[in-house]
């Protein structure tokens, strides 16, 4: 009776394979970019905004709500252009945008933090004939060069594809309550000095550093020493994925070596490997850890939370005096391909960089550096907090530093499956330092040749 | 009363089937077109499943052919997919956590939903009992995402696992779970086990009222002990109940991905990477959409080549 019944369903699941065969037909997937056209050139832009009413589509990051901040004073100041805003967190935002950016509906601006896949893809639209004709070429080149992509898929040049709502630089935020019952008395001005101050803190029965690592955050540390011990521009290199760059260095095994060394020393907390971004910032705003390894988007909060007990420093160098490089990268926003107003939205990112305003409140939402022309004073901050604090770092980046792109920007995948299980075996002292940085160069590779 | 409602119910199915059976034949002899009318019943149903189960399988096998990032153009590759993650000891070793996963989410419940079941069986019927299933049957109800989170703060340094060991002396061997190598795949395991034993318990304890309380009567004036009549009365009456637990289990842990995507994100390093995860994070983070398709297939042919043989040696008719 049994097989009975199942003979006739089975006879109709073979109809419904065949027919689902014949309806995919077995064609490759994808397109082919190449009938994809999104040359724009400098003749067909605008510089004027439009008197018609446009609203313009933006897909933006949850708990990020600057843009939005912005859209509302855009409306107040050109009551014809609208938004219409649709927020996502960061792991949905990142792995829905390219999709997004390929249907029929695709948004006029999107947060993308990774540009190179997509520029490849033909997804994004070249900005360099608004580039050309708003002027932004007069803006810093540092401030721009990330986010280029070359033909190849190589960035740090070529053809524009994002602008930055904020250009952020990261360092470490100290807290000066600890500092001062543990008697430091001030920023260290050498890694050496770091490490010094951290034996203190933990003689002292203070945690060293307070880091989130459940899905990488080591990085941040590990790119901080990085940067001190390698040529910054090898690293960009690297970061921008030009032919034969390597990680896999001396100075890289170094900064490895000094991670795993903290963490045998017990600098960072006993399940570092589980602490999540929320919980790692909760709890050094509790006064627990004395460093935290961060970008200068949270000063605004901390400020908040930690008042006069809260600083910021940039990591110092290896020798006393040297270069300071620090670890940074604009917030950067697309313009997909297929967006229907990309004139409208040129105008908008023009006056985000521009107007006196929109650079308050960039300076104000995001602790950030507003980029945009050097010519244009940095809005006003109250004296002495923190976003002043992290202001003057980017400043003193921007002026004699060196700005190096986040090392988990590299490839797609080098952060989920490179970065974070060798940092994370890494600390829990389960690799070597060769065997970790062997490990992100093993996948940064396996990303590229796919 | 359990054992007053049983023999009513097997009467009025015996009686179903005896109804069934003329029926069926009566048809078969009357019309040769009769699998077309079969056909136009099922077309809805059949389109709907075609379109939203079959399409996808067969476009997954497709893909598994193709290195595709799931935009651009696709390039043919042919079995490469395969070969990479079958030599990959890394791949390998992410299809080995998930058989170490069967070992909490299979074994530990329904060796414990049996034992459950066999005593909540003999309890009269009352408020302990209907508390005892509802406390084991919650896990079921709460949604995997949320039960992920709850046991992530369970686990953590300063969570209620380490504040009871500590209290009963035991905070030598506290450590922050989760982020610990060695502990971090058990610990996402046992949540497994927690999240599964209710659903085996109340399956066989629905198993266990099936049995004919005759063959218990029987045990009993032979003079079998309790062990005695759950080996040779209650074991071999629940073989179907234990085979869908099995089956149910097995898939789940296999296929697991929620509690691991929420609880470790397949972390420390590699040590709780399980195929379910690592098939999202190749597809979305990754964008290898051949690789991700690939590494689904391998993980249909283990579940099928885990699930089919205990199928069929628990779901023959000669039980």
């Amino acid at each position: 009776m049994t097989s009975r019944t199942i003979t006739v369903p089975r006879s109709l699941a073979a109809i419904a394979v065949t027919t689902s065969l014949a309806l995919t037909a077995c064609s490759a997937p994808g397109s082919d970019p190449a009938a994809e056209s999104n040359a724009s050139s400098s003749a067909d832009v605008s510089t004027e905004l439009t008197d018609e009413d446009v609203t313009l589509d933006l897909y933006l990051e949850t708990g990020f709500p600057i843009v939005e901040e912005l859209s509302k004073e855009f409306t107040k100041q050109h009551p014809n252009i609208t938004f219409d805003i649709r927020s996502d967190q960061f792991a949905t935002l990142t792995e829905n945008a390219p999709r997004v950016m390929a249907g029929d509906n695709a948004p006029d601006l999107i947060r993308l933090p990774t540009i190179s896949d997509s520029a490849a893809d033909g997804l994004l639209l070249d900005l360099d004939p608004y580039a050309e004709a708003f002027g932004w070429d007069s803006f810093p080149a540092s401030q721009l060069e990330q986010m280029r992509v070359d033909d190849d898929g190589t960035r740090g040049s070529g053809a524009l594809y994002a602008l930055g709502v904020g250009y952020s630089v990261t360092g470490v935020y100290y807290n000066k309550a600890i500092a001062e019952q543990v008697g430091i008395d001030g920023p260290p001005a050498t890694v050496e000095e770091l490490e010094a101050d951290m034996a203190t803190a933990k003689a002292a029965g203070q945690l060293p550093i307070q880091q989130f690592n459940d899905i990488g955050g080591a990085a941040f540390p590990f790119q901080a020493l990085l940067n001190q011990y390698a040529d910054p521009s090898e690293v960009s290199d690297w970061i921008f994925q030009k032919d034969g760059a390597t990680i896999d260095t001396p100075a890289a095994v170094e900064a490895a070596t000094d991670l795993a060394d903290w963490a045998d020393k017990g600098y960072f907390a006993d399940d570092v490997n589980s602490v999540d971004y929320t919980t790692m910032v909760g709890r050094f705003s509790k006064g627990d850890g004395l460093f935290m390894f961060d970008g200068d988007w949270e000063s605004a909060n901390l400020d908040k939370t930690m008042g006069e007990d809260v600083g910021f420093f940039l990591m110092p160098p290896a020798e006393a005096g040297g270069t300071p490089v620090a670890m940074g990268a604009p917030n950067t926003y697309v313009v997909p391909a297929k967006s229907e107003h990309p004139d409208e939205i040129a105008y908008f990112l023009n006056w985000i960089h521009t107007d006196e305003t929109a650079r308050q409140i960039v300076v104000e939402d995001s602790g950030a550096a507003p980029g945009g022309p050097s010519s244009l004073p940095v809005p006003e901050v109250p004296a002495g907090s923190l976003t002043e604090q992290t202001l003057n770092a980017a400043a003193t980046i921007g002026e004699s530093g060196v700005l190096v792109d986040f090392v988990a920007n590299a490839t797609s995948g080098v952060y989920a499956n490179g970065i974070r299980p060798e940092l994370q075996s890494l600390l829990d002292g389960r690799i070597s330092p060769e065997e970790a940085v062997a490990g992100i160069q093993s996948q940064y590779e396996s990303d590229l040749s796919s | 009363m359990t054992q007053a409602v049983d023999p009513a119910v097997r009467s009025s199915e015996e009686r179903a089937a005896v109804d069934a059976r003329p029926r069926r034949t009566a048809r078969r002899r009357s019309s040769s077109g009769r699998s077309w009318w079969h056909l136009v019943y099922v077309a809805p149903a059949l389109a709907t499943y075609a379109f939203f189960v079959i399409r996808p399988l067969v476009t997954s096998v497709q893909y598994s052919f193709y290195d595709w990032n799931g935009i651009g153009p696709a390039t043919w590759v042919g079995l490469d997919n395969y070969r990479r993650i079958l030599t990959d000891s890394g791949q390998l070793s992410i299809v080995a956590h998930a058989f170490e996963l069967m070992l909490f989410f299979t074994v530990v419940p329904v060796a414990l939903g049996l034992v459950a079941a066999a005593l909540m069986h003999g309890l009269p019927r009352g408020s302990f009992s209907t508390v005892a299933r509802t406390v084991l049957f919650i896990p079921q109800v709460i949604p995997l995402v949320a039960a992920g989170i709850v046991w992530d703060w369970v686990y953590s340094s300063d969570g209620i696992a380490n504040q009871l060991l500590s209290a009963i002396g035991l905070g030598g061997i506290t450590r922050p779970w989760l982020a610990d190598f060695s502990t971090a795949l058990p610990a996402v395991g046992l949540i497994g086990s927690w999240v599964m034993l209710g659903l085996c318990t109340l399956l066989l304890l629905t198993g266990i009222t099936r049995i004919d309380p005759s063959l218990y009567e029987a045990a009993r004036i032979d003079g079998a002990s309790r062990l005695g009549e759950f080996r040779h009365v209650t074991l071999p009456g629940l073989r179907r109940e234990i085979g869908v637990c099995l089956t149910v289990t097995m898939i789940a842990a296999l296929a697991s991905f929620d509690i691991i995507y929420i609880s470790t994100q397949g972390g420390p390093g590699r040590s709780t990477m399980v195929p379910g995860v690592e098939i999202y994070r190749l597809a979305f983070t990754q964008r290898e959409i051949g690789q991700a398709s690939a590494m689904a297939v391998i993980l249909m042919v283990v579940v099928l080549a885990t699930v089919v043989p205990i199928q069929r040696y628990t779901q023959r008719s000669d039980a």
